[in-house]
């Protein structure tokens, strides 16, 4: 679905990304964590076709497509979601009409017919449930004083409705208490299929105990410097990351 | 357009209505001495209005004439008002509708007077200061005509003033001269709303002053629509007398036009009273629009409240100047200010300037104002769900808009308005 070759970004003059290779299959879940700094929310940010980097060399093709070459919200139409880690707050704009808008964008991209208001609610009320989300919040201005977990609520809720091929969750977890953490990962789980799948970018181990990944990766200076299996998400959160520094310098 | 042709209009109207012959000698006399404001002078330091009109209108004084304007033309859906228009600054009796109740009187300010109208009498020229420029000062001599609002005591006005100004320049330029009086009775109620339109290319030029007296407990909604694609000059000069428990709230929608310089000054006379001030200018092409506002808070425990935003595009440029004074005796006043713009090009300019002169001591008053671009973090966030740059930035600038319109308690205008801006924002 998503194949990475020698992906590299910077931003100004400073290099980030260093020739990241990632291979992503539908139905899988991969893990990318690495220390502050070490460029997981800049690939997360590439993918979804942020302006402020730029791609210095490399590929990113998805489903075939040269995802780099397409503007952001094509990508979104070709299905590629980023649950951002600091969701934006916009004045003026509901939730519920911010969605009708890109939901039908999308739609129509895909090929298919637009909602009516009537077909819109039934859907948005069944995707609500997922999150636990109320509708009061969703008729506010978008994020506009939401809580920490109400704006990743949120996130997830816009996941569900534009039903991704590929969803990226930067720092999910970050500023989440357990209770929201499970309504989230709950929510993503209940998302996962065999035609989709998942990138889930994180510093901590502790949100992998709720979304389980099948390949985790360890981010370091702009490259994969390991890969592995759950197990070395244990292993990380047991050591830290100062022994996968040690191995790379060695 | 010169000091010499002012003169020469003033002196055509001196004769006329001579029950104000003593006003009208007052504005001559303040006009003689202070001539058309001049940019060095601080109000209009932004505004080169006086240079504009000697540049692009000629105004050899001629008598304006009443054209023909289709029913159509200024008929707005959904708005169930009574109607007064004025073409070329003469008022279209075939136009308007006037209510026929005893509580309300709304006529022509020229028979109002001519006709010894006491409360028209008492009131006209007590507002609005002479001294104030060059323009009130010609108004107040020349004149032609406007309109007269009186609503009486405990009178709820079922529905709205629409007041039209309307000028027909497909065979010369006009300049029009229009003086209004508002006066709301105790405990009396009452909508206005004003609209400027046009049909022809020439460049035009209206003068305007409204001076509206609201006594105890009364409330006056003043709505200004500026939205003339023709290529219109316009001064327009407003003060509000309040009485304690008085409410006023206006609204400036400035949408088009060459150059508009609106003065908007509420002088709160009294306890207990609210005033909201809103504005909203969306400007492109070579458009100046001019805001200087006062609130004058004369007395204790009142409140007041201006939110003035503004989107500004092409070569376009925006003025605003917001004045609150708090008088020493005015101890307890709640007064808040903010101005808000959006540039959407390199070369649109703002000019804003809050000025606050506070004399007593226990006081909330803040101000704010703002002049960036739109956020590219939430256009990028817009579009990473799926919705195109344009379609973003035009959300975006709509959500920015229609706060303002929010206050509107009139469905019928609200929705007009909302329109204009819909279109306008490709929303």
């Amino acid at each position: 679905m998503l194949s990475i070759k020698n992906l590299q970004a910077s931003i100004g003059d400073k290099q980030i990304l260093n020739g990241i290779n990632l291979e992503v299959k539908a139905g899988e879940v991969h893990a990318i964590m690495g220390p502050n700094g070490s460029g997981k929310s800049t690939l997360a940010s590439v993918l979804a076709g942020r302006e402020d980097y730029e791609v210095t060399s490399g590929e990113v093709e998805f489903r075939g497509k040269n995802l780099l070459e397409m503007a952001p919200e094509e990508r979104a139409r070709e299905g590629v979601f980023l649950a951002f880690q600091y969701p934006v707050e916009i004045p003026g704009v509901s939730t519920i009409n911010f969605m009708k808008t890109a939901l039908n964008q999308v739609l129509v991209a895909r090929g298919h017919q637009t909602l009516d208001a009537v077909s819109f609610l039934k859907l948005m009320k069944e995707k609500m449930k997922l999150v636990d989300i109320d509708q009061s919040l969703l008729n506010r201005s978008l994020n506009e004083g939401f809580s920490g977990g109400e704006k990743k609520r949120n996130e997830i809720f816009q996941m569900a409705m534009l039903e991704p091929r590929l969803a990226i969750l930067d720092e999910t977890d970050s500023g989440l208490d357990i209770d929201a953490l499970k309504i989230v990962a709950n929510g993503v789980n209940k998302l996962r299929s065999s035609s989709n799948a998942t990138i889930v970018v994180t510093h901590y181990q502790r949100l992998l105990d709720y979304i389980v990944p099948d390949f985790v990766h360890v981010l370091y200076k702009g490259k994969i410097v390991k890969s592995g299996t759950k197990e070395l998400a244990l292993e990380l959160e047991a050591k830290g990351y100062d022994w996968i520094k040690d191995e790379v310098a060695v | 357009m010169s000091e010499k042709s002012v003169i020469d209009l003033i002196d055509q109207q001196a004769g006329l209505n001579p029950r104000i012959t003593a006003l009208r000698e007052k504005g001559r006399e303040a006009f003689l001495k202070s001539g058309l404001p001049q940019n060095k002078e601080e109000e209009f330091r932004h505004t080169p209005i006086t240079r504009l009109l000697q540049k692009n209108l000629s105004m050899e004084p001629k008598a304006n004439k009443l054209a023909a304007l289709s029913p159509e033309e200024i008929r707005i859906d959904g708005l169930d008002a009574y109607q007064v228009v004025f073409i070329n600054g003469i008022y279209a009796p075939a136009l308007s509708s006037l209510p026929t109740g005893s509580d309300i009187v709304v006529t022509p300010l020229a028979d109002a007077v001519d006709g010894g109208n006491e409360t028209a009498l008492e009131h006209l020229g007590k507002y609005a200061d002479p001294q104030v420029d060059g323009f009130v000062a010609w108004n107040t001599a020349a004149w032609t005509n406007g309109v007269f609002i009186h609503a009486k005591r405990n009178a709820i006005v079922d529905k709205p003033i629409y007041l039209v100004y309307w000028h027909n320049t497909e065979s010369a330029e006009v300049v029009s001269v229009i003086r209004n009086l508002i006066v709301v009775e105790t405990n009396a109620q009452l909508e206005v709303f004003e609209r400027y339109g046009s049909t022809g290319n020439a460049n035009h030029f209206s003068n305007h002053v409204t001076e509206a007296l609201v006594h105890a407990n009364g409330g006056l909604d003043l709505y200004t629509l500026q939205n003339d694609n023709g290529n219109r000059y316009q001064y327009a000069f407003t003060r509000v007398h309040q009485e304690p428990s008085s409410r006023v709230n206006t609204y400036a929608f400035t949408f088009a036009g060459k150059l508009v310089r609106n003065t908007l000054q509420l002088a709160l006379d009294g306890q207990g009273i609210e005033s909201h001030m809103f504005g909203l200018y969306l400007l492109s092409g070579d458009t100046i629009a001019d805001n200087h506002t006062v609130v004058d808070h004369r007395q204790p425990n009142s409140f007041s409240n201006e939110i003035y935003k503004g989107i500004l595009d092409d070569n376009s440029k925006g003025v605003f100047n917001g004045k609150i004074y708090v008088r020493p005796q005015a101890q307890k006043t709640n007064a808040f200010q903010a101005n808000r713009n959006i540039l959407m090009s390199d070369s649109a300019t703002v000019n804003t300037k809050p000025q606050l002169e506070i004399w007593a001591d226990d006081v909330k008053c803040s101000h704010g104002c703002t002049t960036g671009q739109l956020d590219e973090e939430a256009i990028f966030y817009l579009q990473a769900r799926g919705i195109d740059k344009d379609t973003a930035k035009a959300m975006m600038l709509f959500a920015f808009a229609i706060e303002i319109l929010d206050n509107i308690k009139n469905t019928g205008l609200r929705h007009h308005v909302e329109a204009i801006i819909r279109e306008r924002l490709h929303q």
